[in-house]
């Protein structure tokens, strides 16, 4: 019990938010005051390239996914494809791209981040659509259906829990990787927490920027989950 | 393609991999760092997932901690371990990376043990086999194929992430691209940089086709057919 008194109670940071102690606090409210204008950059920057990753890859993902469904001997080439690209270490994928993209702005960080969340939405795009039961392919087709007509009306609707797990897990990994871009400078939150690191071990810099990476992330996996409910009321239906 | 050509004439000079923090040393620190997390990550990873598999429950919870690992940035991890009574130095990039590794290998060793035919555990226990012996003798066998695939995730995953403990100077191929970048990328440390890149993704790759093959290895013929006939069923439905 001795460690518990040693901290006293009313030392909480919410309650007194200028006093953070002396030494190197986990966490401190101080510094979140002082900095928010940088914190809040940091954390846009994050946000903001973790969607346009996440939109640039579900546009040339679906694409994908439909033509390894409509050709069944490419869907072997293109998971593989996005297989190798998924192995390859986010940190190499960025060093090959940087030198030649220039570390000046994000694009290196954008196309690895694109390239490393197609596996996962091409993967789960392909089974939500093979998951599509034969049968009401079959009506669809009897309902004289062409093969366009019939994947917008009818194949992609429902892939679309498919499509949105793959959306989710992309998203959240994204998040994670986008801090791997402080390789150049251009990681948002993990430039805080690099910063943080190389700043004499500044534990309150590096834990804010890891809490607020992890809430990003959660944040957005529930926001997507929420319009995946909304999209697919039908699914909800079935459970209940 | 001006980079890429730096890169291969980097690669082509013999004193870049035998100097002090040349390839060759990088390359073995790379290695035993990830064989070290990876042998933790089992440690951890397997008896958990096996015991929670052949208990049938805490599903919920392994899918839980595999989601939380995902949204958690290995580059928080890594530094903020050192400052734990870790220390400095290689236990805490070990940890760090043993973190990622324990999901894949506890998802799959609990699915292996979960997707065996309850019908062949009914039938090992009416044969009069106790609990530890249908672990052993019947579900431990049976899920060798999924505890193969868990370790060939893991193992991928730890060596390429290994290369970002260079952010915190925990060695390893990682410090090749950072002391590329530390040159400047017009002083010729771009031909490095793409280097480090070239190499450390030929190791992951590398990695992962020497744990496919091994993954066909130790499954035995009967479940090796099985596997490969089960997409082959699934055509005619589709």
């Amino acid at each position: 019990m001795s460690f518990l008194s040693r901290a006293p109670a009313p030392a909480w940071p919410l309650a007194a938010p200028a006093d953070d102690g002396p030494g190197n606090p986990w966490f401190s409210w101080r510094y979140v005051h002082d900095n928010a204008d940088e914190i809040l950059s940091a954390l846009q920057f994050h946000a903001g390239l973790t969607a346009r990753a996440v939109i640039i890859a579900l546009i040339v993902a679906l694409p994908l996914a439909v033509v390894a469904y409509w050709w069944r001997p490419l869907t072997g080439p293109i998971l593989a494809l996005s297989g190798v690209l998924y192995t390859i270490p986010s940190l190499a994928l960025l060093a090959l791209i940087a030198p030649a993209v220039g570390t000046t702005r994000d694009t290196s960080v954008l196309i690895a981040l694109v390239l490393y969340a197609l596996l996962v939405l091409v993967r789960n795009a392909l089974a939500g659509l093979t998951q599509v039961p034969g049968e009401v392919r079959d009506a669809a087709a009897g309902m004289g259906y062409g093969r366009f007509g019939r994947l917008v009306r009818i194949e992609l609707p429902l892939a679309l829990p498919g499509i949105l797990t793959g959306l989710r897990l992309a998203t959240v990994s994204t998040v994670a990787l986008v801090t791997v871009g402080s390789l150049i400078g251009q990681g948002g939150l993990g430039d805080m927490i690099l910063g943080g690191f190389r700043n004499n071990f500044y534990k309150a810099e590096i834990l804010t920027g890891a809490i607020l990476c992890v809430a990003l992330a959660l944040v957005l996996d529930l926001a997507l989950a929420g319009i995946g409910r909304l999209l697919t009321p039908w699914t909800r239906e079935r459970r209940s | 393609m001006n980079y890429f050509h730096e890169g291969i004439v980097w690669l082509n000079d013999p004193l870049n991999w035998t100097n002090p923090g040349g390839l060759l040393e990088r390359l073995q620190e790379h290695l035993v760092i990830s064989l070290w997390a990876v042998l933790l990550g089992c440690a951890i990873g397997w008896p958990l997932g096996i015991w929670l598999g052949h208990r049938g429950r805490g599903g919920g919870a392994v899918i839980t901690v595999a989601n939380l690992t995902l949204a958690l940035p290995t580059l928080a991890l890594l530094t903020i371990l050192p400052l734990t009574p870790l220390g400095f130095g290689k236990p805490p990039v070990v940890v760090a990376l043993a973190v990622f590794a324990v999901p894949p290998l506890l998802a799959n060793a609990y699915t292996g043990l979960r997707q065996i035919d309850p019908e062949t555990r009914e039938a090992a226990r009416g044969m009069g086999l106790s609990g530890g012996q249908v672990l052993r003798q019947v579900e431990l066998p049976l899920s060798v194929p999924y505890l193969a695939a868990g370790l060939r995730t893991a193992a991928v995953q730890v060596v390429a992430t290994a290369a970002l403990a260079a952010f915190v100077n925990g060695g390893g191929l990682g410090e090749i691209i950072s002391a590329g970048f530390g040159i400047g990328m017009s002083n010729g440390g771009g031909g490095q940089i793409v280097a480090g890149g070239i190499v450390v993704a030929g190791l992951a790759l590398l990695v992962e086709g020497i744990l496919a093959l091994v993954q066909r290895l130790v499954t035995p013929r009967p479940l090796r057919t099985r596997r490969r006939r089960r997409p082959s069923a699934a055509a005619p439905a589709a």
